[in-house]
């Protein structure tokens, strides 16, 4: 059981962090010859100052949940899917593909966007089964596998959009024409720009791999193949359909991602679509600890400094990337941090988590 | 010889530079037993920093040219050096995982190189320039190729037999072998194990940070963004595992990488022609093949693929195909060492 002590270590170690972490990216902001201040200022406003930006962070929020919870999936098997973001491009590919040749009027518009999200989750399912089979059957670990696909997926968006998908007029790299309207997803309202149904289905997706992680025989098998494959094995869990399983499942929500993108985003497909998110994921889970409960609130907090961030270039004249920069310390030191705590507070350990960012997990390249 | 097919190879060992020494970097880090994943990032951020430094040095008018280049080179290594050293300072004091710091690290070091490189985005600077060995560059054929080049080309040819020479006929190299493959016994014999690993991190992220300079002051001058190193840092990281972590192979890698990259390009932008008779083909898709060639690399070198093609082979053909093909980590390679 925890105790009020070990409580407050775990408190301390999680703000002490955060706090240097906000206090480097100011110095590096002044280093720069910029006003910390007001970078804060901007970043907030870029998110809430009024519902218009609100909803700019909720677009940023909901594919950034859908592949982190993809990827506390794949993290409890013990597999770095850096191929997330490509398995994320697959299927924004996969749904521009359905919305622009599944062509339904405006009445069906609902049951289209449905059939194309589906679509989007088997584009994702197929790039992460490649990288899948590569690890599981052919030995090739998973990092290079995802890392070269996600390199493939763009290749091949680049070559759609300047090739058999080019607009008719003016084609060039930039991107498809829009979609039509039908296939899109639709606004709340123009205060609120954000598409309601994606919210509930983050939801209701969350709920879903929560209890199947803590409540099924399959989440007791993904443990128990991250935690030590051979002793799994050997107990008889079937490792390699455990290990493929957390792949689809991650790809498939990665591609519900990447449909969010090209679907309400940005209404087309262009080249780099995903945007880092599916990179982004990874941050936010190593962060948690592999921990889902956390996973919506983290990815608010990241989705709020990337939508502020937008901002940064064009009121400050400062690179956007500052909000990358500040989102990667945040989770560099938060992650050496629990390392401190660990070494030098060990008394206040109660997690029995499989975290990738400590050494109980296996994982090798 | 065709002139032609000269500059081509000359510009392929030129263009191979930075990952022939970044993959000898690697080699060396992932030999002591420690990973460095954050290649892709620090490549970026030591481009930067080396081109930040040597044109700042030229700002003030004090240095020399040689001299710019050299602080260049020098704040790269060091920032090169740090990264690396953050990694095994995470494995060794703190307990984290090596593969996810290096991830966090490829990151954030990326997205720093972004944040800095945006104030020297397109402008020009210091550069290396080139410097034809005497005598050597007379030679036909091996001259032009492998001598009309720069300093950094010619220190990556002298650096391959140094890492092999240390590795495989030294008693340093040894026990740098040792602390990767079993590091209880090095231990046992005497070797401080976690001393030796921050040693050879740190002089692996030097040369990955040389590397990076490379690019910045040499290969693609200046900066621009996105970075003209993007994806190399994977693919030199892809290098060391075909290679075996052997510096030969992994050299031989590099320039292999490097050779397609340089055809894919040609094509793109001559056409391919097969008797004379122009080929149409979406050229956009021949930038997958160096990607392509990692995953088949990779698939050859580990795992049960060969070992399934080996089996329909005959024993004597398999046994010496088998060690040709395969290539096993350093075993210790990413696992903490405690001394209790």
């Amino acid at each position: 059981m925890k105790n009020s002590k070990s409580l407050f270590i775990q408190l301390t170690f999680t703000l002490i962090p955060i706090i240097i972490s906000l206090v480097i990216a100011a110095i590096l902001v002044s280093a720069v010859g910029r006003d910390p201040i007001e970078v804060v200022e901007t970043l907030w406003k870029g998110a809430f100052s009024d519902s218009r930006k609100v909803g700019g962070v909720v677009n940023f929020w909901i594919p950034l949940t859908l592949v982190s919870i993809g990827l506390v999936v794949t993290f409890r098997a013990g597999l770095w899917n850096i191929g997330v973001e490509g398995q994320m491009m697959m299927g924004a590919i996969f749904a521009s593909w359905g919305a622009q040749f599944i062509l339904l009027d405006e009445g069906a518009s609902f049951l289209l966007n449905i059939i194309l999200i589906i679509l989007a989750a088997i584009g994702g399912m197929v790039w992460a089964f490649v990288v899948g089979l590569l690890k599981i059957r052919m030995g090739v670990n998973e990092i290079f596998g995802g890392v070269a696909l996600n390199a493939l997926v763009n290749v091949i968006s680049i070559y759609m959009i300047s090739g058999p998908w080019q607009p008719s007029i003016g084609g060039s790299a930039q991107g498809t024409e829009p979609f039509p309207m039908p296939a899109l997803l639709p606004e709340y309202s123009r205060e609120f720009p954000v598409n309601i149904f994606m919210i509930f289905l983050v939801f209701a997706l969350f709920i879903i791999v929560f209890t199947m992680l803590n409540a099924t025989r399959w989440g007791l098998n993904l443990k128990a193949v991250g935690k030590n494959m051979r002793s799994a094995l050997l107990l008889g869990v079937p490792t390699e359909r455990t290990s493929m399983s957390a792949f689809l499942v991650c790809g498939a929500l990665a591609g519900i991602a990447g449909s969010y993108r090209v679907l309400f985003t940005f209404d087309n497909l262009r080249p780099l679509a995903t945007g880092g998110i599916g990179f982004l994921g990874l941050l936010v889970v190593l962060l948690l600890s592999v921990r889902l409960l956390w996973v919506p609130l983290v990815a608010f907090a990241f989705a709020a400094i990337l939508t502020g961030s937008t901002r940064l270039q064009i009121s400050l004249k400062l690179d956007s990337s500052l909000a990358g920069v500040l989102q990667g310390l945040m989770v560099l030191l938060v992650v050496l941090f629990q390392g401190v705590q660990e070494v030098f507070f060990p008394q206040a350990n109660d997690s029995d988590d499989i975290t990738p960012v400590d050494e109980t997990a296996e994982v090798t390249v | 010889m065709n002139e032609e097919l000269l500059n081509t190879l000359s510009s392929i060992i030129g263009t191979a530079t930075p990952l022939v020494i970044a993959s000898l970097g690697e080699t060396i880090t992932e030999r002591a037993g420690v990973v460095n994943l954050s290649l892709d990032g620090s490549l970026a951020l030591a481009a930067v920093v080396g081109f930040a430094a040597a044109w700042t040095a030229q700002e003030t008018g004090v240095l020399s040219e040689p001299l710019q280049i050299a602080v260049g080179l020098g704040a790269a290594m060091l920032i090169g050096a740090l990264i690396a050293v953050l990694i095994g300072f995470s494995s060794i004091k703190l307990r984290r995982d090596q593969v996810a710091i290096g991830f966090i690290l490829t990151l954030l070091t990326a997205d720093l190189a972004r944040f800095f490189g945006a104030e020297y985005t397109r402008i020009p600077g210091p550069q290396i320039t080139q410097f034809p060995l005497p005598i050597l560059e007379d030679i036909p054929i091996l001259g032009p190729v492998f001598f009309q080049q720069n300093i950094l080309v010619y220190f990556s040819f002298i650096l391959v037999f140094v890492v092999w020479f240390w590795l495989f006929r030294t008693n340093g190299g040894l026990s740098l072998r040792a602390i990767g493959e079993r590091p209880s016994a090095a231990y046992a014999r005497g070797a401080n194990v976690n001393r030796l690993r921050y040693f050879y991190t740190f002089v692996g992220g030097a040369l990955v940070g040389l590397a990076g300079a490379a690019y910045s002051l040499n290969v693609k001058p200046g900066w621009s963004s996105p970075p003209a190193m993007q994806g190399d840092g994977w693919i030199a990281l892809a290098i060391v595992i075909f290679g075996g972590w052997h510096p030969f192979r992994a050299v031989l890698g590099a320039y292999l990488f490097a050779g397609l990259r340089a055809v894919s390009a040609n094509i793109q932008t001559n056409g391919l022609y097969i008797f004379g008779q122009e080929l149409e083909f979406p050229f956009v898709l021949l930038n997958m093949l160096p990607w392509l060639l990692m995953i088949v690399t990779l698939l050859v070198v580990s795992g049960g693929f060969t070992e399934r093609l080996l089996s329909y082979m005959p024993l004597t053909v398999q046994r010496r195909l088998r060690a040709f093909l395969r290539s096993d980590p350093p075993k210790a390679l990413g696992i903490r060492f405690d001394t209790e």
